[in-house]
Parts: structure tokens; C-alpha cells; sequence
């Protein structure tokens, strides 16, 4: 579905991305790991048209989609959440959700009519999905950081998207909200069949959740394979999982 | 969406208070239904640049320009053509959108600040050319003179003229920031970046605010010569534009009727106290202070605030 081929990115003389690969099949969870700084984030920007690589290729559907603008990325399917919590603050959690759904049905330009009777049910059912339903009143900024990065998916999740990608869902968040989120994650992947890429420093997770797992060390492709596959892989033990 | 204007909790609040004015007339002297008007025309003026700042998150730092611009044009074309008069009310709301989508198109290229500068600059382009064009513009001497339809030769009938075409604007006004397209006005100010990762052409949307805004302003514009049956430099000037900003920062940006307040309190300051001194900007200037340390998100933001906390803490009661 998703095809990375030795995608470079720098910033000035740094290296951030350099020969990275990637390959996604439709309906499988696939992981980022690497250490911080490995060049996960700019890999997830190149991806969805925040950044524009300086070389190599990025094929969605067989479409190379490397020299789009971020909307138009998402309006071939792919929606992403950010590891920064990204939402819009003034607004109500049901309008965060609401904006992304209007903009999914080609609402959004639609002048003289009222948008609070738009698409509230598609809205309510994202809400619902992800347990904000009882919040969808208040103001965005006031939710609690696990709340606002739930909220996070919701929205990407408006875009009905074929790709999720989620840069680090559950980063800054308990222990007790992170394994509810992952649980989440997995059941929305189950019911909608949604295809996800992520990533996520907490190793037992994504050992247990992805089919498929990349491990980027600065900037390059090291492995991408099944769970297993990689953590029998003595480069990664070394580069990052360490040996015990 | 009609149905949506009727039952908003402050409809009947407004229809009384537009009753209210409509009959005002009959009572008040000459001088402060002139007064009235005026802050009708600037209020129009202060929200069309609510839609892009408080609304859209845009640094429209020149609106003035799209003010005087439909001014101008309105002056112009009465005042030397032997068109339809009609035609000029038409033309000015007109060439000001236009004139808003050719400046907005390369603003909308710059974020934040930037955007600010580029419109000041080529905002000031357009009025050197009012003020050194002097054969075709009158330069500092303005166009004073110009003549009205018979129907809007009374002071009272411009006064209707101007507060039913004001009334209409608000609407219009009302029925975009309740819109699909003014919620996702919104969502672009508070976050473009995530805008474009839903699948919004933000630079697209923010140059259409631009042109509906310029369009109100514009509008303005010709209220604003119906009123005063003159138009000067001054209008185009990038002090007008400060003045109307601050309109909107002291009646309350994110709100939607905050701009009329603002806009009534400096005409009113300007008036009132110019009578006794011509410094009224250092009150201005004090007014301001105060605003940006105990109010800062506007006079109707404040109540605004304090209403829905009301509201929430009466809810929490409930429970």
C-alpha cells in the first residue's frame, strides 16, 4: 500500500532521514522504533507532505505522492496524529472532530448553512468510538493531556482515512492510559481495518501489537520484519535494544 | 439557517434593540443621529476585519485600505461619471474585493507577522496613489461634495439606509461564522498545520475570508460616503487601520458582536472627549493599557466569560 525507497532528507549538513525504506501492506500494523533523534518524526512529515524529501521515492497505491501538499496527501487517505498534541484548543471537542469530518465529506466550503446539524452523527460515532462522547462540550485546550491526544486520533480518524499514522500516540501519558490507548488502537484497526503505522519508544507494546516492525537508526533503514525476525537481529540488539 | 438566526438565545434581544433604533430618530437630535450612523458604518467596518482577525487568525493589518478604496470608488464614480448612480454603490464593495484578492493572494503566501507587513506596504502603495494622483484623486483636499440619490438627501433617511444595509451584513455575517466555512475559519486559526493534515486548502480559505471581509468593507466604505458625502486621504491611511484593529482587540475578538461595542466606544470617545481636548488618543492610549492587563480578551469576551461560567457552575448545582 505504502512504499518508501530510500527516502533522504537534511537539514542543512544534518542527515535527519538518509536511505530510509519502508513497506506497508494494506490491513497491517506496522512500528517505527529507533532511538530519539533516529529520524522517525521527519520519516512520518516526509511521509504526509510536511517536509519534502531531497531524494528517493514515496508511492501510496502506487502513486507517487512525494511532491503533494499535506491536504491533498490526506484527501488520498492518509490521516496522521502528532506527537506534540496538535488540536484546535478554542474550539469544543465535538467541533475538533466535526472540522475534520466536514472537510472528509468536501463540506467545508458551504456558506449559508448552519454547521451544528452537519455530519453529527458521523461525529458523535468517532466520539463515542474513542470514549469522548461525554466530553464533547468542552473547550479542546481544557481536556487532560491523555484526553487531548485521544482527541488526537479522533480527528485523524475523521478524515477516514485509509492509513493511520500516529506519530507516538500515547507519548507523556501514564502507564494506565498508554496500555488503554493501545488497546483502543488495536480495536479501531480490527473494526474499521484501517492499515496504521506508529511509532512508540515502550518496546513491549509494540512487540505485541505490530505485524511488522522498522528500526531506523540514525536516519537509515536497519530491519524491517516480522516481530521476531528483528529482535533476533544482532545489529538492532546493538544499535538499540541492547543485549541482555 | 434562518431558522438558526431565530432561535439564537440573543434574537430577540437584538430585534428589539434594531426597534429600538429604528425609532430613535423621531426622539434624538440631528447631531447624535448623525453619531448613531457613524458608529454603524465603523461597526460594519470593525467586524468585516472580526472575520478574518477574530475568526480567521490573520494579521490584517491594513484594512482601512479596502474602506477607503470602495470610498474612493463610490466618490468617484458619482462624482465624474454620468453612470446610473446605483452603479457606484455596486462598484465599490466590488473593486475592494477585488483589491483584497490581489493583495490578500501574496499575503496569504507569509504567516503571521510577515503577513502584517507585506499588507501595510502594499497597502500604503494604494494610498500614495490617492494622495499624489492629485488631478484625478484631489490628493490631501479629498472629494468633498458628492452628490446623493434624492431618496438619501435627508439625514434621516440615510440613517435607515445605512442601518438596514447594516442589519443585512450582520446576517450575512452570522450565517458565515455559523457556517461550515466559518468553523473551519476557526479551526485555521487556531491551528493551520493540522488543518492541512485534515485535507484543508488553508491558503484558499484564508484568501476567501480576505475577499468577503474586503467585500463588508467595502460596503462600509459607501455607507460611510452616504453619510458623510466625502472621502480624504485619511480613510486609506494606515492609522485608520490601527484604529479599527484596536475596535476589535477592546470589544472582544473572538466574539461575534464584540467589534460593534469597540467600534461604538472609540466613536464615542473620539467625539466626546475631542470635544474638550485633542489628545483624545492619549485616553485611547491609557484605555488601552488597561485592556491589555485586565481585559485581554476584549470588553464582550470578558462578560462573554463570566456568563459561561455562570452557566456552569448553575449546571454543576444541578448534579
Amino acid at each position: 500500500m505504502l512504499r518508501v525507497e530510500s527516502v533522504v532528507k537534511s537539514f542543512d549538513a544534518f542527515k535527519a532521514v538518509n536511505e530510509a525504506n519502508l513497506a506497508i501492506e494494506k490491513g497491517e500494523i506496522v512500528a517505527v522504533i529507533g532511538p530519539n533523534g533516529a529520524g522517525k518524526t521527519t520519516l512520518f512529515n516526509l511521509i504526509t507532505g510536511l517536509l519534502r524529501p531531497d531524494g528517493g521515492k514515496i508511492t501510496f497505491k502506487g502513486e507517487d505522492i512525494s511532491k503533494l501538499t499535506p491536504y491533498e496527501i490526506c484527501r488520498k487517505g492518509i490521516a496522521r496524529s502528532f506527537q506534540i498534541v496538535n488540536i484546535f484548543p478554542r474550539l469544543t471537542v465535538f467541533r475538533n472532530v466535526q472540522v475534520a469530518v466536514l472537510a472528509q465529506k468536501r463540506r467545508s466550503h458551504q456558506l449559508f448553512q448552519p454547521a451544528k446539524n452537519m455530519v453529527v452523527k458521523e461525529t458523535d460515532n468517532l466520539l463515542e468510538s474513542v470514549g469522548l462522547l461525554d466530553k464533547t462540550h468542552s473547550t479542546a485546550g481544557s481536556l487532560s493531556h491523555g484526553d487531548q491526544k485521544i482527541l488526537e486520533i479522533a480527528i485523524a480518524l475523521g478524515s477516514e482515512p485509509e492509513l493511520l499514522i500516529l506519530d507516538e500516540p500515547t507519548a507523556g501519558m501514564s502507564p494506565e492510559e498508554t496500555s488503554t490507548t493501545m488497546e483502543l488502537i488495536n480495536r479501531l484497526a480490527q473494526r474499521w481495518g484501517l492499515t496504521i503505522l506508529f511509532c512508540e519508544h515502550d518496546m513491549d507494546i509494540v512487540f505485541s501489537i505490530a505485524k511488522s516492525i522498522m528500526v531506523m537508526y540514525q536516519g537509515r533503514t536497519l530491519i524491517q520484519g516480522k516481530p521476531e525476525e528483528v529482535r533476533k537481529n544482532e545489529i538492532v540488539q546493538e544499535a538499540y535494544l541492547g543485549v541482555e | 439557517m434562518f431558522k438558526e438566526i431565530i432561535r439564537s438565545k440573543w434574537f430577540g434581544f437584538s430585534l428589539g434593540l434594531v426597534f429600538l433604533l429604528l425609532i430613535l430618530p423621531f426622539f434624538f437630535p440631528r447631531f447624535y443621529v448623525y453619531i448613531l450612523a457613524l458608529i454603524y458604518v465603523t461597526s460594519l467596518l470593525a467586524m468585516s476585519l472580526n472575520m478574518v482577525v477574530g475568526h480567521g487568525g490573520l494579521f490584517q493589518f491594513h484594512h482601512g485600505v479596502f474602506y477607503g478604496v470602495a470610498a474612493y470608488t463610490i466618490a468617484l464614480m458619482l462624482k465624474k461619471t454620468s453612470l446610473p448612480l446605483w452603479t457606484g454603490f455596486i462598484a465599490g464593495p466590488i473593486l475592494a474585493a477585488i483589491i483584497g484578492l490581489v493583495i490578500g493572494w501574496f499575503c496569504v503566501r507569509l504567516s503571521r507577522l510577515y503577513f502584517g507587513m507585506l499588507q501595510i506596504s502594499l497597502g500604503s502603495l494604494i494610498w500614495v496613489i490617492a494622495f499624489r494622483w492629485y488631478s484625478f484623486t484631489g490628493g490631501d483636499d479629498g472629494i468633498p461634495g458628492i452628490p446623493m440619490p434624492p431618496i438619501l438627501s435627508s439625514l434621516k433617511n440615510s440613517y435607515y439606509f445605512i442601518l438596514i444595509i447594516f442589519v443585512i451584513c450582520l446576517i450575512f455575517m452570522y450565517m458565515i461564522l455559523k457556517s461550515p466555512f466559518g468553523s473551519t475559519l476557526q479551526a485555521i486559526r487556531d491551528n493551520p498545520q493540522r488543518c492541512e493534515a485534515i485535507g484543508i486548502n488553508v491558503r484558499r480559505y484564508q484568501l476567501i475570508a480576505i475577499v468577503m471581509a474586503t467585500f463588508f468593507a467595502g460596503i462600509a466604505g459607501v455607507l460611510f460616503v452616504v453619510l458623510e458625502r466625502s472621502v480624504f486621504t485619511e480613510l486609506l491611511f494606515w492609522t485608520l487601520s490601527l484604529e479599527i484593529f484596536i475596535m476589535i482587540l477592546l470589544g472582544g475578538w473572538f466574539t461575534f458582536a464584540g467589534p460593534i461595542l469597540g467600534a461604538a466606544m472609540i466613536v464615542a470617545l473620539r467625539t466626546f472627549v475631542g470635544i474638550f481636548t485633542e489628545y483624545w488618543t492619549l485616553i485611547l492610549g491609557v484605555v488601552l493599557i488597561l485592556l491589555i492587563l485586565f481585559l485581554p480578551e476584549g470588553v464582550m469576551g470578558y462578560f462573554q466569560e463570566k456568563f459561561k461560567l455562570r452557566i456552569r457552575e448553575a449546571g454543576k448545582g444541578d448534579n
